[in-house]
């Protein structure tokens, strides 16, 4: 019981009829499925610090090992990945809010759907130019500015 | 003569012997959720978007940063939060998916064991960094 959002086991119909279960949490639709992406993204996170703590831990080692190991980090293609991380994290962390809204904010289960697509929306507005400037040096050295 | 049944919707007998952990837990995850919006936010904010991004990190950034005691504190209270946070996450999800008892059990002790060595190596590396290693 240790997640709140636990999806029901009936995906509520599709197209322009309306859901079985309007009105009610988890059942299909835009509930489960943000708890499906924070399941993942989750996952993904825990993982990635795992390795983090691993590749930071080198710094008690010697600053070359460090160093060598970082420089993994600035190749365009696993900067690919790190905006990939930071997008997960961005979606996990604000899902995370409003589940805790959902949870002690009155009118927060009503509003849940409309709340996804807020956090959604914000989640766009933060990783456009977030991408854009994690990849500006990537992509200076993949077209040969740099 | 006793009554050997018991009233309708009096307490139930199972509650004895149980703990409140799982309460706990779940309040855990929101408490410890709202700090690490805060803390991994402003991390990755810092280390991947601010002033040329990872580029510019190496051991001597590193070693720029945990002179100061407030990012020290920073990294140990984040890396704390979010270690205990993401087990009890997959703890979760280990108890959603797994269907032997046995599977269950070594894989949560696989989970505890990897995130006792996760905190107990980084807390280890903050406390003990040494910028003039060589």
């Amino acid at each position: 019981m240790s997640t709140v959002t636990t999806p029901g086991s009936v995906t509520a119909s599709r197209g322009p009829s309306k859901p079985r279960f309007g009105g009610t949490l988890y059942r299909g639709r835009e509930g489960m499925w943000s708890w499906v992406a924070h399941r993942i993204t989750g996952v993904l996170t825990f993982f990635f610090l795992f390795a983090h703590v691993l590749d930071t831990a080198l710094v008690r080692v010697s600053p070359e090992s460090y160093d060598t190991v970082i420089a993994t980090y600035k190749n365009p293609f696993v900067n690919l990945m790190e905006i990939g991380l930071v997008g997960a994290v961005l979606f996990h962390a604000l899902n995370g809010l409003r589940v805790i809204a959902v949870d002690f904010w009155s009118k927060g289960p009503r509003l849940q759907r409309q709340m996804l697509w807020i956090i959604v929306a914000v989640w766009a507005v933060v990783m456009i130019p977030g991408a854009f400037f994690m990849f500006k040096h990537s992509f200076e050295v993949v077209f040969g500015s740099k | 003569m006793t009554n050997l049944l018991e009233a309708p919707r009096s307490p139930q007998r199972r509650t004895r012997g149980r703990t409140n952990t799982e309460l706990y837990a779940w309040l855990f995850m929101r408490v410890s959720g709202v700090l690490l919006v805060v803390l991994v936010l402003g991390h990755l904010f810092i280390m991947n978007i601010l002033d040329g991004g990872v580029q510019r990190i190496n051991f001597g950034f590193v070693a720029g940063r945990w002179a100061s005691p407030f990012w020290q504190v920073w990294d140990l209270l984040m890396l704390w939060l979010a270690q205990i946070h993401g087990t009890n996450g997959l703890r979760t999800i280990i108890n959603d998916y797994t269907r032997k008892d046995q599977t269950r059990f070594w894989l949560k002790m696989a989970l505890y064991t990897a995130s006792a060595l996760v905190i107990a190596l980084g807390t280890l590396v903050i406390f003990t960094f040494d910028p003039n290693i060589h």
